[in-house]
């Protein structure tokens, strides 16, 4: 299992053909308490750098961008009622979208944890 | 960053870095938007405690007259009379201590801004105003009201020191443990305190729904004295998000969004603040077209708005149940007391009666919003018998 990161500050964590999208504890803190998640659909196609959700904290909507191209397969639907689980828990029960990936070749150009620690640094 | 190194600093800046402030560019002032505890818990802080809210970047001043008669009622007729042709609102009623939220207007009736006006008890202040202005527009403000008083009254900005907000329902009890005395004011009065040697011009109001005061000091004593009130364990500050959460749940008028100088004060629902004696004189900017609005002549109207699902944000389109075009959110977000998106817009005045069920749109999506009676969340003032 492998983490990888967009200069946007999503995460991928990649498990075999599938992979888990959400923000980091970077980004989650830079947003502030968060109110709203707008999730995608399941069954729905990506392309790398698409629309894939949108998070609003108080202040402002912020989009979430699909690292990676591949079809929704699952959504977190604990974010409808609890939308500040990606505060108190961007990496795990804050997680997003899951996405079975088109392409593992298109993981190469994100980030890996050091050079995301680097990027945010 | 060029926009960054051009911004004022407030006088309370190394205060706000040292308590871990996210800093932000605000009407040209570097300002914190939040502190680590984040707005919702400031939010909530505010409307159970007691939230400090740093607003030195506002516009206080005092106008005072050239010239004094000496007699201190006639002294205030007579810069009474230099204010009141920009405004709505009834200054020479004014008693000595009293406050009142006016509007400046343009002379088609639009509004230029909205700020407080209170006639200081006598004492030093005979024939004088203290008149406090939004951030963003003093500069301007300040220029009109110099220009109506030509020469007759000085006009002295005020905004180099501190102007703190405690707000909320434990603030009363903090700041007389801190200012004996100043409890005794009753909400949209002031008045002048010692503290530590040194004085403090001090109104019982605020911007957020609740109890509370404003209180500008000496910048020389600012840190001090907001460090004192955040001593009390009962006080926590709070940043300009929060700030915006409380005001709009109060369903106040944000100047630059909800007002603006095409926006009537009839347009806004600030009825209010068109006092009657002025009414009756019709002797204020743009008269014509506001009288005709509070007879029923108006196009548009402020209203308050449920939004279910997303929070829709300024300029989010409002339609009827047909799909018809009927107005526009001009402030909204996400409410903390409940839980809930809230907006307020302009709708043609067909569609501004509370219960009315609307569209708006937000990411190109339809979403229910039910019209509302304001406030959100109700005030809680203390108001004293004079």
């Amino acid at each position: 299992m492998t983490t990888k990161f967009t200069e946007d500050h999503e995460y991928i964590r990649v498990d075999g053909k599938n992979g888990v999208v959400g923000i980091t504890n970077y980004a989650q803190d830079q947003l502030g308490d968060i109110v709203f998640v707008e999730l995608p659909s399941v069954g729905q196609k990506l392309k790398k750098g698409d629309e894939a959700a949108v998070v609003e904290s108080v202040k402002a909507a912020s989009e979430i961008y699909s690292p990676a191209s591949g079809t929704v397969i699952e959504v977190n639907l604990g974010l409808t009622s609890e939308p500040g689980l990606i505060n108190s828990s961007p990496d795990a029960d804050g997680w997003i979208f899951k996405l079975s990936l088109d392409n593992h070749g298109e993981l190469d150009s994100l980030m890996d944890d050091a050079a995301y620690a680097k990027h945010t640094a | 960053m060029s926009e960054s190194e051009n911004l004022k600093t407030v006088v309370l800046n190394d205060e706000h870095v040292k308590l871990g402030g996210r800093m932000v560019p605000f009407s040209g002032y570097s300002l914190p938007v939040q502190y680590p505890t984040g707005i919702i818990a400031e939010h909530k802080w505010t409307r159970e405690h007691a939230g400090l809210f740093d607003v030195s970047h506002m516009g206080p001043s005092l106008l005072m007259l050239a010239e004094k008669s000496g007699d201190p009622q006639r002294d205030h007729e007579t810069i009474a009379g230099l204010v009141e042709p920009l405004v709505t609102g009834d200054i020479r009623g004014l008693k000595p201590g009293q406050m009142r939220y006016t509007l400046l207007l343009n002379e088609e009736g639009g509004t230029v801004d909205d700020l407080m006006i209170e006639r200081p008890q006598s004492g030093g202040f005979g024939g004088a105003l203290y008149i406090i202005v939004n951030a963003g527009t003093k500069e301007g403000d300040w220029a009109r009201i110099e220009a109506a008083a030509a020469g007759r009254a000085r006009l002295m900005r005020a905004d180099t020191g501190g102007l703190l907000a405690l707000q909320g329902p434990e603030a009363a009890a903090v700041a007389e443990s801190l200012i004996p005395g100043i409890g005794d004011l009753g909400f949209m009065t002031g008045g002048s305190f010692k503290w530590n040697g040194t004085d403090l011009i001090v109104t019982r109001s605020g911007y957020t729904g609740e109890d509370g005061f404003e209180i500008l000091v000496d910048a020389k004593f600012a840190p001090a004295l907001w460090n004192a009130l955040l001593a009390d364990p009962r006080v926590k500050p709070i940043g300009l998000g929060a700030r915006d959460s409380l005001r709009l749940e109060a369903g106040l008028p944000l100047y630059g969004h909800d007002l603006d100088d095409t926006v009537s004060p009839i347009e806004a629902g600030l009825n209010f603040a068109v006092s009657k004696r002025r009414r009756e004189a019709r002797d204020f900017p743009g008269a014509t077209r506001i009288l005709s609005e509070m007879t029923g002549n108006i196009g548009r109207i402020r209203v308050g708005l449920f939004v279910e699902g997303a929070p829709a944000r300024e300029d989010a389109p409002i339609y009827d149940q047909h799909g018809v075009g009927i107005g526009r959110v001009t402030s909204g977000g996400f409410s903390p007391t409940l839980s809930r998106a809230i907006a307020l817009g302009f709708v043609n005045p067909q569609h501004a009666a509370p219960g009315t069920q609307l569209k708006v749109e937000v990411r190109g999506k339809l979403q229910a919003a039910t019209v509302t009676p304001l406030p959100f969340v109700q005030h809680r003032y203390v108001r004293k018998a004079p």
